[in-house]
């Protein structure tokens, strides 16, 4: 008897596993984030506890310490509002001349801001979700970005929250160009498991000619990403296929795992 | 269900529940080994050991699906390893020596070991291309030690809370009216 309950319990087990594994996608996706809402009132929780102390410390900050914060927030805050003045005359004058070469105009980028929440606990994915779902106008692929360069992209989107996937992650691949004389022009892929400050670049063309230290942007190739956001440097570079092509090693500009504010780039 | 049987289920299901929230928001030791402990092998092999079978199969459900809603994982793909292992477990329970710690530690270590292993092959045989390399095993290390320190203290932590909440068998006195020796003339 008590056999016959653990065999019975064994195969409603996998009857249910693969009941799940048969819904459509769509369907899967949306039972995902109905079950991960379940932890809304528990992120709620955890981020005001980890404000606690950032809290307390304000508190203990000293009212001259604190006006002298405010002071040179004030000096950054107007020496950018000058540059950002001068960026708009030349994002203006950009347009005239691209205007006057009959090519497509430039659209300034849309940035939203969103808070990590939660990691993958899972070993083998990198991805984090942000507090900004489908009702604040987020849409898969979108690209996330901090002000040191390029995270990931926008993997799915709940109502009020979103899964990012970064790179590094065998999933999050984006066009990439070397800034040096000829421009190489490579694919982002997967890193290590361990270090995730580290990424390849592939395809590179085999007289690709890398030096460590070359930055690395968005070649603005492949509709999800757009040119010009900075990725990393390279650290160093390889021949593979008997020199039919080139990989390198790219040290990202952004710390994945210090992650904590991001910027989701509208389109 | 038995009273004590449902707050049991009902307290390794909340521990299941704060655990995958918390292998998903605290990344310390994560920032620090270079992989995040799971702790739901761990508890399995608590359910296994002290739960009976509807509790293995739930946890395992819930468990599975909670965790693969977190992370990037197809959801459900955690299920069956993890209720493979509390299957094995609970139909050897009787030939384990459980209240021992040396026992807890190899279980939890072989349970840490097995449930990510299964799952990864069950990923890569469901075409999904997960993140794997030379430091997978120093993860799969990390997980299996970490799994193995986990479970003496996850049974102590759930004998505590059993010890706290549940009700206390009733101890039974040597003294018997029937056999009293009565001095002196009634």
């Amino acid at each position: 008897m008590f056999k016959q309950k653990n065999y019975l319990a064994l195969g409603a087990v996998i009857l249910v596993a693969l009941l799940i594994f048969s819904l459509p996608p769509r369907a899967t996706g949306r039972l995902k984030l109905a079950i991960g809402s379940l932890f809304l009132p528990l992120i709620g929780l955890a981020s005001t506890a980890q404000q606690l102390p950032v809290a307390a410390a304000d508190a203990v900050l000293s009212r001259r310490e604190l006006l002298q914060l405010t002071e040179n927030l004030r000096r950054e805050n107007d020496q950018l509002k000058v540059l950002s003045r001068q960026a708009a005359a030349t994002f203006r004058e950009n347009d005239q001349f691209r205007a006057l070469l009959e090519r497509q105009r430039q659209v300034p980028w849309k940035l939203k801001f969103a808070n990590v929440v939660m990691r993958d606990p899972a070993n083998w994915w990198r991805t984090v979700e942000i507090d900004l779902g489908s009702r604040d106008g987020i849409t898969n692929n979108l690209p996330v970005l901090t002000a040191d360069g390029l995270v990931g992209r926008v993997s799915s989107v709940g109502l009020t929250r979103s899964q990012v996937v970064l790179l590094g992650d065998p999933n999050c691949k984006a066009s990439a160009l070397v800034e040096n004389a000829a421009h190489d022009t490579g694919v982002i892929s997967a890193g290590g498991p361990l270090d995730n400050s580290l990424v390849e670049l592939t395809y590179l063309s085999g007289s690709a000619h890398l030096k460590p230290g070359q930055s690395v942007i968005t070649s603005g190739l492949g509709d999800i990403f757009p040119k010009g956001i900075p990725i990393g440097q390279v650290v160093d570079s390889r021949p593979v296929e008997f020199g039919l092509y080139t990989e390198a090693r790219v040290k990202l500009n952004v710390n994945l795992g210090a992650l904590e504010q991001v910027w989701v780039l509208l389109k | 269900m038995k009273i004590m049987n449902l707050l049991q289920f009902i307290l390794i299901s909340a521990f299941a529940f704060l655990a995958v929230f918390g292998e998903a928001v605290f990344t310390g030791v994560r920032h620090l080994l270079g992989a995040q402990v799971d702790l739901l092998p761990v508890l399995m092999v608590y359910a296994a050991l002290k739960a009976d079978i509807a509790t293995v199969a739930l946890l395992a459900v819930f468990g599975g699906l909670w965790f693969d809603a977190l992370s990037a994982n197809p959801l459900g793909v955690t299920i069956l390893p993890l209720f493979a292992v509390g299957f094995v477990i609970l139909s050897q329970r009787e030939f384990i020596l459980h209240k021992l710690s040396f026992a807890q530690v190899v279980l939890g270590a072989v349970a840490s070991a097995v449930v990510p292993a299964l799952t990864v092959l069950l990923l890569l045989t469901g075409g999904g291309q997960p993140l794997l390399g030379w430091g997978s095993l120093w993860q799969w290390l990390v997980m299996t030690a970490g799994g193995a320190a986990a479970t003496p203290i996850i049974f102590a932590l759930f004998e505590w809370c059993h010890h706290a909440l549940g009700y206390q068998p009733r101890t039974e006195t040597s003294f018997r009216p029937d056999r009293e020796i009565h001095r002196g003339r009634k």
